[in-house]
């Protein structure tokens, strides 16, 4: 298992263990953490699970497919750490990884 | 037209101020599931008790005719939350339990076992039906339609190398199966009844390129063909008749021809139907305490001034977050341009909007090289609606054009050279 630490727009932090396999999104909506819609399940289609990678994280989740890179392009509040949860894999590497959530996903 | 019908002070005025009351939730698909867990997240702390008819709990349906019948994703990954999810958030799920009867006077719903339970506010997400056929041998083994995970079990079964799959009806999920099936290295024919596939939800550009893409890939279309019967050998299906008379022979066939809203409770209880349970903006439907959501609602369009039926996750996600946030007293979600998404091989296809009004279409991009958008405009040039094939940025936009009721430029559209940003600035 690894520890993804969800840290809501409020401050509101979520520790959730998470099977490695999942995605990020999956680990966030079986737990129910606020503030990650997921509208479309994961199938890279709708940009709500958009979130802020730690610095310290985010060479470790990959880089950003075209298809994830346009997506983010028309999401609200981009930063260069930005990216959409259902496509970052978790893995052992990622044990102890924090995310934060935007203010909204629409 | 909404609301007219509605008490101007109801109980949903009060809502909020008391969140200790007992829900229940009938249906236990995406809509319900959600709706569950959204009305703890947002504080409720009654009882809530989610009512499902399948044996199992809240699952997504989407992959059953994509990933998972190609064996891509497991039951694990299907499943919306953890089993022990909704003991963890004190949500009472009962599987393999239908419902019969609502007595809204007093208000209770009747289990089919007889079981009474009381509620005060009641959430039928109680989905929808496939459409079936009422020809000859419709009953036969074999003869299919895929709804459900126990419906997607009977498909996988079905399908493999050299084995033949007749689908009737070239909607999505016709489409997606047949795809699927071509992955899996069975045969697929694809009956339709019009003179194009996707005729009733998309614009006849997209109809010919997924014609043309499914048929580069092995599958045969039979279109402006109606089908007179399945043919039995050995009590099993063996082969459709066609009005023309000829036989197509399949080892099973597929019917994916609509689904029809579960709307009997619901019309029993005294909620206005039309098909579809009427709903408002927030889930409410004619009778006070009483809501729904998800593929059983009639529902307000946003933002095109109509009504309709959707039939797709983000809809049932919409819905469930609108009437929790009604139930706890949280201001109404803004409301949301409807929009799909489609896998078939390795296209994405994404569509926002309905063209209600759409006088002109403009494509973007090109259908031969698998990347295009059509977008849809009004006489104002206004966006209302994007089908977008490979191309997320033409849809991202689309959907933001949509919902800002701004006009774009024609000319700009059409040109690659200009990015979807510089359209959209």
């Amino acid at each position: 298992m690894a520890k993804i630490i969800f840290i809501e727009h409020s401050g509101a932090t979520h520790e959730v263990d998470a099977k490695p396999g999942l995605s990020v999104m999956e680990a966030a909506v079986k737990n129910n953490v606020p503030g990650i819609d997921a509208d479309c399940g994961g199938a890279c289609a709708c940009a709500t699970c958009h979130v802020y990678v730690d610095e310290a994280w985010l060479e470790k989740t990959g880089d950003r497919s075209a298809m994830e890179e346009s997506m983010l392009d028309f999401a609200e509040n981009v930063k260069p750490n930005s990216r959409l949860s259902c496509q970052i894999k978790i893995a052992d590497a990622l044990d102890g990884m924090t995310v934060r959530l935007p203010e909204s996903q629409h | 037209m909404f609301g007219a019908w509605r008490e101007p002070a109801t109980v949903a005025d009060q809502l909020g101020q008391d969140m200790t009351g007992r829900v229940v939730i009938v249906g236990a698909g995406h809509a319900g599931g959600t709706a569950a867990a959204l009305l703890r997240q947002y504080g409720w702390t009654g009882p809530i008790t989610l009512l499902g008819d399948e044996p199992i709990a809240p699952y997504q349906r989407p992959p059953l005719s994509k990933a998972w019948l190609k064996g891509e994703a497991d039951a694990d990954s299907l499943a919306l939350r953890p089993l022990n999810f909704y003991g963890e958030h004190d949500i009472t799920l009962r599987l393999s339990t239908g419902v019969s009867l609502i007595h809204p006077a007093s208000h209770a719903v009747e289990l089919a076992s007889g079981e009474r339970l009381d509620y005060d506010h009641l959430i039928l997400a109680v989905g929808a039906a496939a459409r079936r056929l009422t020809i000859p041998g419709a009953d036969l083994k074999g003869v299919l339609e895929l709804r459900t995970a126990a419906d997607a079990e009977l498909l996988k079964t079905a399908l493999g190398p050299g084995r033949r799959l007749a689908v009737i009806g070239g909607g999505y999920v016709g489409l997606e199966a047949a795809a699927s099936a071509r992955a899996l290295g069975a045969e697929a024919v694809v009956i339709e009844r019009e003179p194009r596939v996707l005729a009733r939800v998309a614009c006849e550009t997209l109809s010919s390129f997924f014609q043309t893409y499914h048929r580069d890939r092995g599958v045969v279309f039979e279109l402006n063909a109606g089908v007179e019967a399945f043919v039995a050998r050995d009590g099993a299906v063996s082969g459709v008749q066609l009005s023309d008379g000829r036989v197509l022979p399949c080892d099973a066939a597929l019917v994916g021809v609509g689904a029809i809203a579960h709307e009997s409770l619901a019309r029993q209880a005294g909620c206005a139907c039309e098909h579809g349970v009427i709903v408002d903006a927030q889930g409410r439907t004619s009778v006070s305490g009483i809501y729904a959501i998800g593929d059983c609602t009639r529902r307000p369009l946003w933002p095109y001034g109509v009504e309709g039926r959707l039939e797709s996750v983000p809809n049932a996600l919409e819905q469930a977050k609108q009437v929790a946030a009604l139930l706890c007293g949280k201001p109404a979600p803004p409301p949301e341009t409807p929009w799909f998404w489609s896998d078939q091989y390795d296209l994405k296809l994404q569509i926002a909007g309905l063209p209600h009004h759409a006088v002109r279409q403009i494509v973007r991009g090109d259908p031969h090289a698998a990347k295009f958008a059509v977008f849809h405009l009004d006489a104002e040039n206004r966006v209302q609606a994007v089908e977008a094939i490979n191309a997320p940025a033409e849809f991202m936009a689309g959907r933001q054009f949509i919902g800002s009721r701004k006009p774009v430029a024609p000319e700009k559209l059409r040109d690659m050279s200009i990015s979807m940003k510089e359209v959209a600035a």
